[in-house]
């Protein structure tokens, strides 16, 4: 049957509730357990997680605050959008440039003041929006501001014309595909091609140096167990009810007095800086920052942990970019000719068969098991599982997505 | 743009209440909308009074969801008045800030929020601050809860209130719909074929609500089952090809030479 | 068929030119040859301009050789022949002034005439003016465009000569070129402003370099009136070539437009089948492109002796292969997911992903070379700077032709009455009995077909590779959604503007920042015109 999303229900809280603090708590043990066996265990133990290991994690981590960032806009919003990738990336520039200005004249060319691609170009000063960038507060604000600057201005321009649907998909994939073209270009002043690499430390600390990956490791499940709570608290207010209820049925929100371009837009913003937020932890622990961020390929791939996790659930969305991540991180090594192959079959196979990706099936599992009466009693289960037996109920949500 | 304390966008409508010292609600002057060419409404003129309930009927094409559509804001006339009350402009306003204006509508085909449950639904459809800021650490009042119970009483779906509504049967959607109009308190009701799809017992009982509702607020009700306007109209109007063609008692209407032969004629045959 | 007007003139003429030059130059000939073996390096040059003087017909056949390094004479008689090394390595000898083959001999039995770069120099400015008098006119045109660019003393005497017999228009508007270059660096003042005057309309850029130089030659403070008007008139000329050769600029520009138009419109206008008319996301519509390209790479790996006639055969493979495929993905996939265009999306762009690594896998991830036709290489040319390539001609030509045939389909065909019967009311037409799960079907090959098309267009222009589609296909949903979906006139309107404000950036601002620029207005021109340049109207297109 067709897709019919999960939901925030006023009844289910409690049943939420537990889903947040049942996510912090993995988060918390296997952050905890990484970071004892790194620490402890020494290298040839059978308990040692190596140092390799620990970056891996911290790259995966990224992807999945990415994957919520995503998340909330599509799963919960309808906005699908192919263009996150360029939030992810402007956020982990304002980090880079950071970085840059720490190598201070450590550079190949010694430069105290200019980053060494600067140099090579034989730039004389910095450019005016370099100015501050060697601030830790700047580079903050910048991860933040970046790209929600940007998502204001493609919001409040899309939403307002009521630009929706696979048409805002494709903007938001020319948008990406845009600021491609532009970082590859040496005048914009972030290192063209090559991008901002060859980082020393952060904050002080030798980013060569275990406990400095290891602190970033950790810093990265913090940040996502934040996000997670920020997204949980926002899907399950009034704001998530009218969020949901624009994805289903913009023009009846209207009718019923709400400005839908005005919440787009906030949670589009919102979303945009987790995106950032994502980004800028993820520039330290893989130590370089290209334009190939940029690639519309990157955003579609965001969309497809999303898709494979179960969209419009939380944990699903955490859950299918760290599975897919993985995947990709055994397939790549073991036949790379296969890994296209592979992701394109998934987009393939999920949508057709899983289009409420892991997550519906693990309801759908729990249902059969413990199937929910279907009486006048509140359907306690998470109640989309049954909704999508409902055909009308489906109708109209193509209608929705149709205009 | 004038922001109120929570930050949402306030626009001059939210503090405005109809004027209705001349008798009337809702002055559609000389309106015309055209789509390539086709005249949908052809200079038409309608004046709905305040607490009226007025039945609209007119074959299909007559240009009745037209109308509507122009009055809520979703059609822009070429040319043409529409106004609230005396002084409110509607054709200044976008579709949100008609309906906190006070203008409900009720669509031909049931849309409810299908992935909230019927409590949500309703909950939504409140009146009040219709601001981000708001509805991010909003809590529901004692009061706002016994307004949304009040409503699920009158329509029904109390025991169904937990339902997700994409699981309410089409009956019930029609019902759901009219209980999130009855919780914007609206000045002025558009009801669009509201029976459609209706048991006759159903049917009856929203004949009966939507005459109760008259009076305090004003309903424009768009029919086609004649049994039903005849059970609930006191006053009727006839399009016709995007214009009044007559209008007056039911007994009137049925009498009118000019509506025998284009719409009871053609419903006949 | 206007070439075709002067050379049958010329014909006429040409006998006449030969007869004019002398009989007694030309029996001097085998005289002049004779002295070839014997005359020493620094006596050489006045014999061959002798020899080149003599103007008869086989003087090419001795001075090409002589400066090939090619002419021998045999010992025995001293008898002056060109020689060519077959494979066997035997020397064939033909006569140089008979043309007459001789039999094969050892290289003992030559000795080669000798020459020097000086000497090279020398005939190669000789053999250039020699094609002065050739009778076919594109020679004599080309022979004096070199003259144009490297001016000789003997060249600019022996233009002075012809250009009163001359009949071919443009050859000698050529030559008067020359000699008013002439006349502008060595002439008194009074000349030099008469030839500047005349030189003012000519676009050659030896035109304007010899305006330009001459205007730096003349003293900056000179009083005298006559240099004073000469200066004004020079650089009133200079400018006059320059804001004519700006016009014609912009004429290439918006020729490059248009064919950068056209290859955004074929590859638009499968996607406006599938996109517009059906309103399916085929992500993969890019990649129905590739497998076009690859297929003309196939044919003409299969076919290697048939290279003229390749694209002419790839064109209906392309269509029939991207359409089976196109076929195949909707019967597999996007059927299942009528109505909801997110999903299809996504499905899609995996399907797209397969078909990149497919072609990697079979072809190797390396760009194939694709031939083109010799009919496809030259250029057309209008005047001296602006020249339009037989490729982009041949490109804006076929896009045209693919749109009408398309327009005529869906018109006229009962496809197409069907496709558009579904397209607007589904339940309607199947109601009336329209099949329309095999209406969807066909009308997505035929979307892909034509993407397919584009392909073999696109073999011509860029590399094919597996990412070819890739580079299309964010460009072509523009396109489409920019002209107004559903709309084919759109579609082609949209397509040209946007290659042609493309290509009018580009000079000033780089290739990169023009494609920056006109994605990013295009992004603000659609929010703020959703639905296009050309929308539908009316309820039903809500």
């Amino acid at each position: 049957m067709k897709t019919l999303l999960n939901s925030p229900s006023v009844n289910n809280i409690t049943k939420k509730m537990s889903s947040l603090h049942f996510v912090i708590a993995i988060l918390f043990v296997s952050t905890l357990y990484v970071t004892v066996c790194n620490l402890m265990f020494a290298e040839g133990s059978l308990l040692h997680v190596s140092d390799y290991t620990v970056s891996l994690l911290g790259k995966y981590l990224c992807y999945a605050l990415l994957a919520l960032a995503v998340d909330l806009v599509w799963g919960y919003c309808g906005i699908l959008s192919l263009g996150h990738g360029a939030f992810f990336a402007l956020g982990g520039y304002a980090m880079g440039m950071y970085l840059m200005r720490q190598i201070g004249d450590r550079g190949v060319y010694g430069n105290p003041e200019l980053p060494d691609f600067m140099v090579f170009l034989n730039w004389t000063e910095l450019p005016w929006y370099w100015a501050g960038s060697d601030n830790a507060l700047v580079m903050i604000l910048l991860v933040f501001a970046g790209p929600g600057l940007l998502a204001y201005i493609f919001g409040t321009l899309a939403f307002r014309s009521r630009v929706s649907g696979v048409y805002l998909s494709i903007m938001t994939q020319a948008m990406t595909y845009a600021l491609l073209l532009s970082f590859f270009r040496n005048e914009m002043g972030f290192g063209g091609n090559n991008g901002l690499t060859d980082f020393k430390e952060i904050f002080g600390f030798s980013l060569q140096s275990p406990n400095t990956k290891l602190a970033l490791f950790v810093a990265t499940a913090v940040m996502l167990a934040i996000g997670y709570a920020i997204s949980h608290f926002i899907v399950n207010s009034k704001m998530g009810r009218v969020v949901t209820a624009i994805r289903d049925a913009e023009d009846r929100v209207r009718f019923v007095g709400y400005k839908p371009q005005h919440y787009k837009v906030w949670i589009f913003v919102v979303s945009a800086m987790l995106a950032g937020v994502a980004g800028a932890l993820y520039v330290p622990q893989v130590g370089i920052i290209n334009p190939g961020e940029f690639s519309p390929l990157n955003s579609i791939e965001i969309v497809i942990w999303v898709a494979i996790g179960g969209r419009g659930t939380l944990y699903g969305a955490l859950v299918g970019a760290i599975v897919v991540s993985y995947a990709k991180t055994r397939f790549t090594a073991i036949m790379p000719e296969a890994w296209l192959f592979g992701l394109g079959g998934l987009f393939v196979l999920v949508t057709l068969l899983l289009p409420k990706g892991l997550a519906g099936l693990v309801t759908n599992l729990m249902d059969k098991i413990d199937p929910p009466s279907t009486d006048n009693k509140p359907n306690s289960s998470d109640g989309s599982a049954n909704t999508s037996t409902n055909k009308s109920a489906d109708d109209s949500i193509l209608t929705a997505e149709n205009k | 743009m004038i922001v109120d304390k929570h930050g949402s966008p306030l626009s001059s409508v939210d503090n405005l209440k109809p004027d209705t010292r001349h008798g009337m609600i809702l002055y559609v002057e000389d309106v015309s909308v055209s789509f390539d060419g086709f005249k949908a409404l052809n200079d038409l003129n309608l004046y709905i009074g305040d607490g009226e309930l007025r039945c609209l009927i007119g074959a299909n094409g007559a240009g009745k969801t037209t109308l509507m559509d122009v009055i809520t804001g979703k059609t822009r006339p070429d040319q043409g008045k529409v106004s609230f009350g005396q002084q409110i402009d509607l054709l200044e306003l976008d579709e949100s800030e008609i309906a906190r204006a006070g203008i409900g509508r009720k669509f031909q085909k049931p849309t409810v929020f299908e992935a909230l449950s019927v409590f949500e639904n309703i909950e939504l459809s409140l009146s009040g601050d219709k601001g981000i800021w708001t509805a991010l650490f909003h809590k529901l009042s004692g009061e706002q809860k016994d307004k949304i119970d009040e409503v699920l009483q009158t329509i029904g779906l109390t025991a169904e209130q937990h339902y997700p509504a994409g699981r309410l049967s089409h009956g019930q959607k029609q019902w759901l719909e009219i209980g999130m109009l009855l919780a914007a308190e609206p000045r002025l009701l558009l009801v669009d074929e509201p029976v459609a799809g209706m048991t006759t017992q159903e049917t009856e009982r929203t004949a009966e609500l939507l005459t109760s509702l008259a009076g305090k607020h004003s309903v424009v009700v768009v029919e086609h089952d004649m049994a039903f306007v005849r059970s609930i109209a006191r006053k009727v109007t006839v399009l016709h090809q995007g214009t009044v063609l007559a209008e007056g008692s039911m007994d009137e209407i049925q009498a009118n030479k000019a509506v025998r032969e284009v719409y009871l004629g053609e419903e006949q045959a | 068929m206007l070439r075709l007007f002067p050379l049958l003139l010329f014909f006429v003429m040409s006998f006449n030119a030969s007869a004019a030059v002398s009989e007694t130059q030309q029996s001097a000939l085998p005289l002049l040859v004779e002295q070839l073996p014997n005359t020493k390096l620094n006596k050489m040059a006045p014999l061959i301009e002798q020899i080149a003087a003599t103007s008869a017909p086989q003087v090419r056949a001795i001075l090409q050789p002589l400066m090939d390094g090619d002419l021998y004479y045999l010992k025995t008689n001293k008898r002056v022949v060109s020689v060519y090394k077959n494979e066997q390595k035997q020397y064939q000898l033909t006569d140089v002034l008979s043309a007459e083959a001789l039999p094969a001999v050892k290289k003992s039995a030559i000795k080669k005439v000798r020459t020097n770069n000086r000497l090279r120099g020398q005939i190669r400015d000789l053999l250039a003016n020699l094609d002065l008098t050739n009778t076919d006119t594109d020679i004599r045109i080309a022979a004096l465009k070199q003259l144009l660019d490297n001016p000789n003393q003997a060249g600019l005497v022996a233009v002075n000569k012809l250009i009163k017999a001359e009949k071919d228009e443009d050859a000698r508007e050529l030559m008067s070129v020359i000699l008013l270059i002439e006349q502008l660096q060595t002439g008194s003042i009074a000349e030099k402003l008469s030839a500047a005057k005349q030189l003012s309309n000519r676009l050659e850029p030896t035109v304007k370099n010899a305006l330009v130089k001459q205007l730096g030659s003349l003293p900056s403070n000179a009083a005298d009136a006559e240099t004073k008007e000469l200066k004004t008139v020079l650089s009133n000329a200079i400018d006059s070539i320059e804001q004519q050769a700006s016009v014609f600029s912009l004429a290439e520009n918006l020729f490059f437009g248009l064919s950068l138009g056209s290859v955004l419109l074929l590859a638009a206008i499968g996607l406006a089948i599938t996109f517009g008319v059906m309103g399916v996301i085929n992500m993969a519509h890019g990649e129905m492109m590739m497998l076009g390209a690859y297929t003309t790479y196939v044919i003409q790996q299969t076919f290697p002796n048939l290279i003229e006639y390749s694209l002419l055969m790839a064109v209906p493979a392309a269509f029939l292969v991207s359409g089976f495929v196109g076929v195949l993905i909707e019967r597999g996939v996007i059927r299942f997911l009528k109505g909801r265009p997110l999903e299809t999306l996504l499905a899609t762009f995996g399907i797209s992903l397969i078909l990149q690594q497919l072609v990697r896998s079979v072809f190797s991830p390396l760009n194939r070379q694709v031939e083109a036709p010799q009919w496809m290489s030259g250029s057309l040319e209008i005047n001296p700077i602006l020249s339009l390539t037989y490729n982009r001609l041949y490109i804006i030509l076929f896009a045209l032709m693919v749109f009408f045939s398309l327009l005529m389909i869906l018109k006229n065909s009962s496809l197409g009455l069907h496709v558009r019967a579904v397209s607007q009311n589904r339940d309607m037409a199947r109601a009336l009995s329209v099949k329309s799960s095999w209406v969807d079907a066909i009308t997505f090959g035929l979307g892909s077909g034509i993407a397919g098309v584009a392909g073999v267009a696109l073999s011509q222009l860029t590399n094919v590779g597996p990412n070819l589609g890739q580079a299309y296909i964010i460009d072509s949903f523009l396109v489409v959604v920019f002209g107004g979906v559903g709309n084919l006139w759109g579609t082609l309107v949209a397509a040209m503007t946007m290659g042609t404000f493309n290509k009018i950036l580009e000079p000033s601002m780089g290739p990169v920042l023009a494609n920056i620029i006109v994605l990013v207005s295009l992004v603000l021109f659609i929010q703020k015109r959703p639905k296009g340049l050309f929308p539908q109207k009316g309820r039903a297109a809500e």
